[in-house]
């Protein structure tokens, strides 16, 4: 539609004769740039600029009013052989990997549910989001309170089902389950957000034509509704691996990555050697690989999800 | 037609209620605990068995949050950085988005793709450091440059949607008529935007409203933020459970309201990106 406007502007211009379909392009980029210019500006600022400051500052010794040397890949080398990073990057993945799993499930049949008609579905829909809207350090105070050992109220209501108390926050061993019940509890709602899209879009025909085939109500959703939904669910897998991946405010806030490290992921003890301990080259090296470990995840399921896309279409009849 | 259903419809309909019952009590329990404690006196709070209807209601929780030293100040921060970093984004971003749809750039959306993956704390080494040297850090500009990150690519992510699904056919017509490139983005594209603009708005006040991790490094005592503030009273200020529970709930009310008034809008912003390259 738009390349017939722009064509006309380009002929009179008079421009050597590019190929056609470039020269639109062209043209109406050129039209357009100036609305782009502001915002380029603001996010070169603040994201590409940091960046390229970080890179360079990851091969320095550098510390807040202290030493400011160059030590080539030094920092990157002594992160092989930290041991605190290392126990943070399996705690990372163990909490990212839980923190995907448990919102899919519970999202995937709350979506279900949610899809259906029902009085106040709207007002329904509203409070569901709450958890994942609300102010995470808000939501993290009053998680702790219920933690409490004592005085927490999930200790209680486990007593009521005979469940000796727990530990919760307060113990290494329980700490990163019960962090990742709160993480569960925050975004199973945006897990049940995009599967609901996913459901509005399936076409009323399939399930008809199965009922009239005699389809019981798993078959229908085994063979039409789970392989509609599972672009979708792709999609909230990357997107949920992403933000569980530098989760921070609710493990920062109810544990700070304690007690001692047992809950450290690698963004909170990024934050402990940048803005504790003021290391800021060694903190900068933690920062760049950890970018390089998120980037590399996320593509890596970009790619698995093109390739399931592909067989899907291949096996399509 | 999709959950297992069977049996008579009366039977069914009570499946779906409680089902629907299932999914939200997660949710309500959660934020009716948190008004409890919020309402409670201290010695009601250090009840074991817990109480869950208190004979008496402390009031005074609240009161003693917005008599608390500072909490105008503090609250007063948190409008002023949300609203600048919000206004700033809308500027920039809409604008932006604009172009990006028009000019089909996927690429660069893309970009802003990347700056949504990017760690948050990852920018702010260098931010910290960059506003020590410029001697900023007593102010809020810190604040309101840092939540530009958050603002900005969720408004122009949101914008590229919007603007992709908004008919050409007028904004071609107003430029055959002599319109400049500037006078049909003003008069004809952002009128029809205004819902999109909306949808961009709340999520952008939202998530700069509930940032923590940027305001717990660039803010000073003076400069903090509602979520900084919150969590400094976990750590020293404040160890009785009612006032620390009201200061919460004070802090992420706005949020709470918002999201159950302009559900739909947040839902539709929310799986925009998502649902758009599926």
């Amino acid at each position: 539609m738009t390349i017939d406007l722009h064509a006309e502007f380009g002929s009179a211009a008079g421009r050597p004769a590019l190929p056609k379909e470039r020269s639109h392009k062209r043209l109406r980029s050129r039209r357009f740039w100036p609305f782009l210019v502001p915002a380029l500006i603001v996010l070169t600022a603040i994201t590409v600029v940091p960046w390229a400051f970080t890179l360079w500052m990851s091969v320095r010794e550098f510390t807040v009013g202290g030493t400011n040397e160059f030590v080539g890949l030094a920092n990157y080398a002594r992160l092989l052989v930290d041991a605190r990073f290392s126990e943070a990057i399996w705690h990372t993945l163990f909490y990212t990997f839980l923190s995907v799993l448990l919102p899919l499930i519970f999202g995937t049949l709350a979506a279900l549910v949610l899809h259906r008609e029902f009085p106040l579905r709207g007002l329904v829909r509203g409070i569901f989001v709450l958890p994942m809207m609300a102010t995470p350090v808000a939501i993290a105070l009053v998680w702790t309170m219920m933690f409490h050992p004592q005085l927490g109220v999930l200790n209680y209501l486990l007593s009521l089902v005979g469940i000796e108390p727990q530990g919760w926050v307060f113990h290494p061993a329980t700490v990163i389950p019960s962090l990742i019940l709160v993480e569960t509890w925050q975004w199973t709602p945006l897990v049940a957000l995009i599967v609901l899209g996913g459901l509005a879009v399936i076409p009323r025909e399939p399930y008809e034509s199965a009922e009239i085939d005699g389809a019981g109500a798993w078959m229908k959703f085994r063979y039409i509704t789970w392989p509609m939904i599972l672009p979708f669910l792709m999609i909230a897998v990357i997107i949920r691996m992403i933000d569980a991946l530098k989760s921070f405010d609710i493990i920062y806030a109810i544990t700070q990555g304690g007690p001692g490290t047992a809950s450290e992921t690698i963004n909170i003890y990024l934050y402990s050697v940048a803005f504790s301990y003021y290391n800021i080259g060694y903190g900068s090296a933690i920062a760049v690989v950890f970018f390089v470990l998120v980037v590399a995840i996320s593509l890596a399921m970009l790619v698995l999800r093109q390739k399931l896309h592909w067989n899907e279409m291949a096996g399509a009849p | 037609m999709i959950v297992a259903g069977g049996g008579s419809l009366l039977v069914r309909r009570l499946t779906l209620l409680l089902s629907v019952l299932a999914i939200v009590s997660p949710a309500i329990l959660f934020f009716l605990w948190m008004l409890s404690l919020s309402l409670k006196y201290e010695i009601d709070n250090a009840a074991y068995p817990p109480v869950f209807f208190p004979d008496r209601i402390a009031w005074k929780n609240y009161a003693s949050v917005f008599e608390s030293n500072g909490f105008l100040s503090i609250f007063w921060n948190s409008v002023i950085v949300t609203g600048s970093a919000t206004l700033i984004a809308l500027l920039v971003g809409v604008p932006a988005g604009y172009a990006i749809a028009r000019m089909k750039a996927t690429k660069m959306a893309a970009v802003v793709l990347i700056a949504r993956m990017t760690p948050g704390l990852s920018y702010l080494i260098p931010l910290f450091l960059l506003f020590q040297w410029l001697g900023l850090l007593g102010t809020l500009a810190p604040q309101i440059i840092a939540h530009l990150v958050l603002t900005v690519p969720i408004v122009i992510w949101i914008m590229i949607g919007y603007f992709e699904t908004t008919p050409m056919d007028l904004e071609e017509a107003a430029a055959i008529d002599g319109a400049s490139s500037w006078q049909v983005f003003r008069h004809v594209a952002l009128p029809i935007a205004k819902p999109g603009i909306t949808v961009a708005l709340i999520l952008a006040v939202i998530f700069s409203w509930n940032n923590f991790v940027f305001g717990i490094v660039l803010a000073g005592r003076q400069t903090r933020t509602l979520p900084v503030a919150v969590y400094n009273m976990i750590s020293f200020e404040q160890l009785s459970w009612g006032p620390l529970a009201a200061a919460a709930l004070i802090v992420t009310f706005p949020v709470l309201v918002l999201t159950v008034f302009a559900q739909r809008q947040i839902v539709a912003g929310l799986t925009a990106g998502a649902v758009k390259d599926g």
